[in-house]
């Protein structure tokens, strides 16, 4: 097999000197030294671990709880049950006028209730003076339960699903003419069933916190993707005030979701600390990560597609069925993509929930539209076969230039455009059209292609930057880093607003004493901060003038905004080179040490304006505009004509994902989706017990993620287009990656076998 | 209690520890050395891959008391001083890592899988398992880095700066 090496597309010369350009990430020696700090390496003087206890049973009470021997094991501290743990107030309720209430994974105040509502739900928290003594006790606490009837099996319940509930920021179903009507009618059709399983993110750093008590006041070491909506829970579940509870989170093990919410084990490690005056620290096991983490929902689906002999789409369906803890879970937007990407004359998607007695599901990089392109976009690929079209081709004739369910304006849409580029690089054209007709040796060779789609979002975002008289920048916002570069691409920003070099420009980032951050959600995090920043540049770019153009012996005396700019670590007159002066040069001669210049508070007030101004710019563009980010996969697979073994040997991915603002940590991004897609295509499944909803395969040994073996050369480039109504043009990366990956997955199998694969994974023994 | 006594990045220590403690909690907890990570704790991921007498072993699955008398390199003690590892730069140019929580285990293990292929090691890819002189391809790193999994996929960075280095090394 050759191998392809990998180049990324240079981002094209901008006016910027440092946007798009592929700088090394910032923590880069941090991280591969060792000394980037994750949330369980924090040193305490005196501190104590905490190992988790977790229900046997899936449904019940818990009618007894014996201590002992846990008691008896040396250096044991506490056994903490809901016999003698102190009250927490309950997680609130959940309202769209205050998204931290969105923050609690479950509704179960754990350890305040007698009550089980899922297969591993923690009942008991062991605190020792080791990590051994801690997890020694934990496997001797005696825990005896009475138990009721649960109902666990998502495929036996599909029957008792019921419609998805709309809301501001989801619908649950939508449609355009009589689509099943018009499927009827239609000279070619197909209509298809698609499974795919749960999955789980299985980030290297296992959820882990550090807690210490002074008093009232709290400090949380804990990997979250969402500072703000965890300090705000603590204090509201342990009473005290938010001030007081300060979340230190500079570098997060990597979390796709799994860390977005509030889980038992940060809440629990809190009351531990709480519980023995002491600094606590708790690492979920691998298995507990399972077993009190959400992952993905499974999902079964419906997609029917009629066409005319022509290719043009008559008819589009997309139906889902997904689930739901009982206590609390994210509805999954699986159809969402599919009122987007076709343009179709009849149009029906429709989402249904089940309700199980199973721990919440959370949100998974790109929920919804990661598996609901799988089973959109194979469909698709079903439909060109029965027209006897190119792929490419069906979808080219089927391009809206109108969002399709509603006829709203597309700011921004390159679709076209990214599968001309991808098909070159990837070598389209050399692909035969007959399944199986493609051979190397004893490999089967195929070639599948996809859409990647999904929705962009921009949140809100406080941020100050600070220019200080020797010329440094600093930027302080209480965002996240998971891996994405967040830090790396602010200040790139930063430098190309206020024209100083990026090397001059520190970031503060994760914290809670910084100005609130966004969550790091809906692949928004570097959108969000960026408008605010780019807010907050020209601010301190108009109060720098304005100490400037006062003073008597400053070139820039009179002149006024318009005609200057940011260049050269100072302001200049547009136009006149060597007409103005720098920014130590104002800042001195005002005798100032800085200056500075805020966007967004952190005050009672303005928290709420902040929201309200966020969700009446959520709800004014979303009337208004679809914005995305798209693309198409190219996948090739080498599948071994005995074994069924698939092997991806070739990928490209073209995207139209706006402005790159990193060459090196985007191509990074999108790439990582991939690598996730693939795992979803071809290997990752959590397995759950029908009879009882308890996972079985809780561990990296068990749940198959791609390694490197796995995976090939991917070749990703992306248009460098902006988006016109976004912040910079950028739109969000971090999840249009995993879009579409599966289906080009599964295609490309197709082609290669003659075989269709509708339930994921594509395991070789559904190839025999 | 069990008394331990290993050189660890080249310092010699001594600890009293409980036997079950594992060489990776050992490393974390009781020396604060908390560049090796811990991914899974039962030997699936690799994060927490150490050298021990310069080969890679997965510390989580060690106990701290078998490896007395031992030599243990960590991601803290593979530099020259300010000079970091070919590695570490290799890994920060390729973009080898995106959150950063297996690169301890990735580029201690590279260390361990480039001297095995320099002392003739063969892998599931290689043709021949008598061949010498295997060159080092990109699919020879790929199975041979299999143990450390990266979540984020930053697999073509990390074979990027393996097959740097390595190149670096062949032409000394």
């Amino acid at each position: 097999m050759t191998e392809t090496p990998v180049r990324d597309r240079p981002a094209r010369e901008r006016t910027g000197r440092s946007v798009g350009r592929p700088i090394d990430r910032v923590d880069g020696p941090a991280k591969t030294t060792g000394t980037a700090r994750f949330s369980a390496e924090y040193p305490y003087p005196d501190i104590a671990y905490a190992a988790l206890v977790h229900a046997t049973i899936t449904r019940g009470r818990i009618t007894g709880i014996g201590a002992e021997e846990a008691l008896a094991v040396p250096g044991v501290l506490a056994v903490i049950t809901h016999t003698n743990a102190p009250p927490m107030k309950p997680p609130p309720p959940v309202s769209v006028l205050n998204l931290s209430s969105l923050a609690s994974g479950s509704k179960v105040n754990y350890l305040n209730t007698d009550e089980v509502h899922w297969s591993g739900q923690p009942v008991a928290v062991v605190v020792a003076e080791t990590q051994e003594a801690a997890a020694q006790a934990a496997g001797l606490v005696r825990v005896t339960y009475q138990e009721s009837p649960a109902t666990v099996d998502f495929a036996g319940e599909q029957g008792n699903a019921t419609p998805q509930k709309s809301n501001p920021l989801q619908q649950g179903e939508g449609h355009k003419g009589d689509a099943e009507a018009a499927l009827a009618a239609a000279p070619v059709s197909v209509d298809l069933r698609y499974t795919t399983p749960p999955h789980h993110h299985n980030a290297m750093e296992p959820h882990a916190t550090t807690a210490a008590w002074d008093g009232d006041r709290l400090t949380v070491h804990d990997g979250t993707q969402n500072i703000g909506w965890l300090r705000t829970a603590l204090a509201q579940r342990f009473g005290v005030p938010a001030e007081g509870v300060r979340v230190i989170a500079p570098f997060v093990g990597g979390a796709f979701g799994g860390k977005t919410m509030v889980w038992a084990g940060t809440v629990l490690t809190v009351l531990a600390a709480r519980v023995t005056g002491r600094a606590v620290r708790m690492t979920l096991t691998r298995e507990g990560v399972y077993r009190t983490v959400g992952g993905r929902t499974p999902s079964a689906q419906r997609v029917a597609l009629g066409a005319g002999a022509d290719g043009r789409l008559t008819a589009l369906i997309h139906t889902s069925v997904t689930q739901v803890g009982r206590v609390g879970g994210s509805p999954e937007q699986v159809t969402s993509q599919s009122r987007h990407l076709y343009d179709a004359a009849a149009i029906l998607v429709q989402q249904r929930i089940v309700e199980l007695d199973m721990l919440s599901n959370t949100v998974m990089r790109a929920p919804g539209e990661s598996i609901g392109t799988f089973a959109l976009e194979a469909a698709v690929d079903e439909l060109a076969c029965e027209l006897g079209m190119d792929p490419i081709e069906l979808r080219m004739r089927n391009e809206p230039e109108r969002n399709p369910i509603d006829g709203k304006r597309f700011s921004h849409r390159m679709l076209r455009e990214a599968y001309a580029l991808g098909a070159e690089r990837f070598g389209w054209a050399d692909r035969t059209a007959p399944p199986g007709s493609m051979r190397d040796g004893r490999w089967l060779v195929g070639m599948g292609v996809a859409s990647a789609y999904h929705p962009s979002w921009e949140m809100a975002a406080n941020v100050t930057v600070r220019m200080s008289a020797d010329g440094t920048v600093l930027v302080r916002c209480g965002f996240h880093e998971m891996g994405m570069g967040g830090a790396t691409a602010q200040g790139q920003i930063a430098a190309d607003a206020l024209g100083v070099p990026f090397e001059a420009v520190r970031v503060e980032y994760g914290d809670s004493d910084l100005p609130t951050g966004p969550g790091a959600g809906g692949s928004a995090q570097t959108a969000s901060v960026a408008a605010s920043l780019t807010k907050a540049c020209e601010k301190l770019r108009r109060s720098l003038l304005a100490l400037a153009r006062r003073s008597a012996g400053s070139p820039l005396r009179g002149a006024r905004p318009g005609e200057v700019e940011a260049r050269d670590g100072g302001l200049h007159r547009a136009g006149h080179p060597g007409s103005g002066e720098s920014y130590a040069a104002i800042l001195t001669r005002a005798g100032r040490p800085f200056a500075e210049a805020a966007v967004g508070s952190d005050t009672r007030a303005g928290t709420v304006a902040g929201q309200v101004r966020f969700m009446s710019k959520f709800l004014m563009d979303r009337r208004r505009w679809m914005k995305a980010a798209c693309g198409a996969q190219f996948c090739e697979v080498r599948v071994d004509q005995d074994t069924g073994e698939v092997r991806v040997s070739r990928w490209v991915g073209a995207f139209d994902v706006g402005r790159v603002i990193n060459a090196k940590t985007a191509a990074s991004q999108l790439r990582g989706g991939i690598v996730m897609g693939i795992g979803m295509a071809l290997s990752e499944e959590t397995l759950v017990d029908p009879r009882n909803g308890r996972i079985m395969n809780p561990s990296l040994a068990e749940y198959h993620v791609p390694v490197h073996a796995d995976i090939p050369p991917i070749d990703v480039c992306y248009l460098d287009e902006p988006d016109p109504t976004m912040p910079l043009g950028l739109v969000g990366i971090g999840e249009v990656g995993i879009t579409g990956a599966a289906a080009a997955v599964a295609n490309a199998v197709h082609h290669a076998t003659g075989r269709r694969v509708r339930d994921l994974p594509i395991t070789l023994d559904k190839l025999l | 209690m069990a008394e331990v006594r290993m050189r660890v990045n080249g310092t010699a220590r001594s600890l009293d520890l409980d036997p079950r403690v594992s060489l990776l909690d050992a490393l974390r907890e009781h020396l604060g050395l908390t560049g090796t990570k811990k991914g899974c704790d039962q030997g699936a991921c690799g994060a927490c891959t150490v050298l021990a007498d310069g080969e890679r072993v997965n510390s989580c699955l060690a106990l701290a008391v078998q490896y007395s008398g031992r030599e243990i390199t960590t991601i803290e003690g593979i530099s020259a001083g300010d000079r970091p590892h070919p590695l570490q730069t290799a890994f920060v140019g390729h973009d080898g890592f995106q959150c950063g929580y297996c690169t301890s285990g990735q580029i201690c293990s590279a260390i361990g899988m480039l001297a095995e292929h320099r002392a003739g090691a063969p892998s599931a890819v290689t043709g021949h398992l008598a061949a010498t002189g295997v060159p080092l391809s990109d699919a020879e790193i790929r199975e041979r880095m299999s143990g450390n999994l990266c979540r984020c996929g930053a697999y073509n960075g990390i074979v990027g700066a393996i097959q740097e280095v390595a190149a670096t090394e062949a032409a000394r």
